[in-house]
């Protein structure tokens, strides 16, 4: 019985081994550099297109500005989505090119094609959340708890 | 030509926070094995917590896009429209402020992404 679990526990231990040779070493610095690179880049967009569009349109409230700015590196990505650039910007960028707005569309529209085969109901409309959803649901409980807790906590003094 | 410079100054710092940012999403990757959704997540609700403390407005006009471009902005924004809507409307206004705050970037996104999804097919890899 023992001689068994210990050939067992023997093979387990082979396998990992040779589970870890297989595995392939991402190296760390690259990685990292590269999602500061593509991060860093996407925010410097960003920057520039709140800056033009301030420039160019002085009437803008800055909260109008934020959220066109938004729009367009929103729609920008979704399109970039659609005709497949973003997979080659997302498979260098690791977090870099999921952590900005950009990233977060792109979970939508990848999300809500992927599943296009499923019907524009059960397949699209439902799955368009698949990721974005707990984003979402969290932002929305826990700004709304935010709001209250500013309103009866620190709103009294 | 001071211009120029604090122009280049801002975008330098635009750049390295939210390059900073993503790096430290990535370091959570490779050693927590926390999946992307859940990185997510946590850097939303520590927006909300920076704009309920009331330290995002400082961290926003020293850094600008670097912080409000990653998704902690997005946190922020859900923050601010709730607090905002609160003092105006009154505790109902708390569940609104929120969406009503950031709907220009979620409609728009839930709208291009269907327009998308009609328009072009997934690429087979």
């Amino acid at each position: 019985m023992s001689d068994k679990t210990n050939a067992v526990k023997q093979r387990n231990e082979r396998y990992n081994k040779y589970v870890n040779t297989v595995t392939p070493k991402t190296s760390m610095t690259k990685a990292l550099l590269h999602s500061f690179l593509i991060g860093g880049l996407t925010c410097i967009i960003g920057q520039a297109i709140g800056d033009i569009l301030a420039y160019s349109v002085p009437s803008l409230s800055k909260d109008m500005v934020a959220n066109i700015t938004s729009m367009i590196l929103v729609t920008v990505a979704i399109l970039f989505t659609g005709l497949g650039f973003y997979d080659v910007i997302a498979r260098q960028g690791g977090a870099g090119s999921f952590l900005p707005i950009t990233g977060f569309a792109n979970a939508m529209a990848s999300a809500s094609m992927e599943f296009k085969t499923e019907g524009l109901i059960f397949g699209t409309s439902a799955k368009l959340f698949t990721i974005v959803g707990p984003v979402i649901v969290n932002g929305i409980v826990w700004s709304t708890l935010a709001g209250l807790i500013n309103l009866w906590i620190l709103g009294m003094y | 030509m001071s211009n120029v410079w604090s122009m280049i100054g801002t975008y330098a710092i635009v750049f390295a926070v939210g390059g900073a940012l993503c790096a430290l999403a990535e370091i959570l990757i490779v050693r927590t094995k926390l999946t992307p959704a859940r990185i997510l997540v946590i850097f939303l609700i520590a927006g909300i917590a920076l704009e309920g403390v009331g330290l995002y407005d400082s961290i926003f006009k020293a850094c600008q896009a670097g912080i409000s471009v990653p998704i902690v902005g997005f946190g922020a924004s859900l923050a601010k429209g709730a607090i905002e809507a609160a003092r105006t409307y009154g505790f109902l206004g708390a569940f609104a402020g929120g969406l009503i705050r950031t709907a220009f970037g979620v409609g728009a996104a839930i709208v291009m992404s269907y327009i998308v999804t009609l328009t072009f097919s997934p690429k087979t890899k």
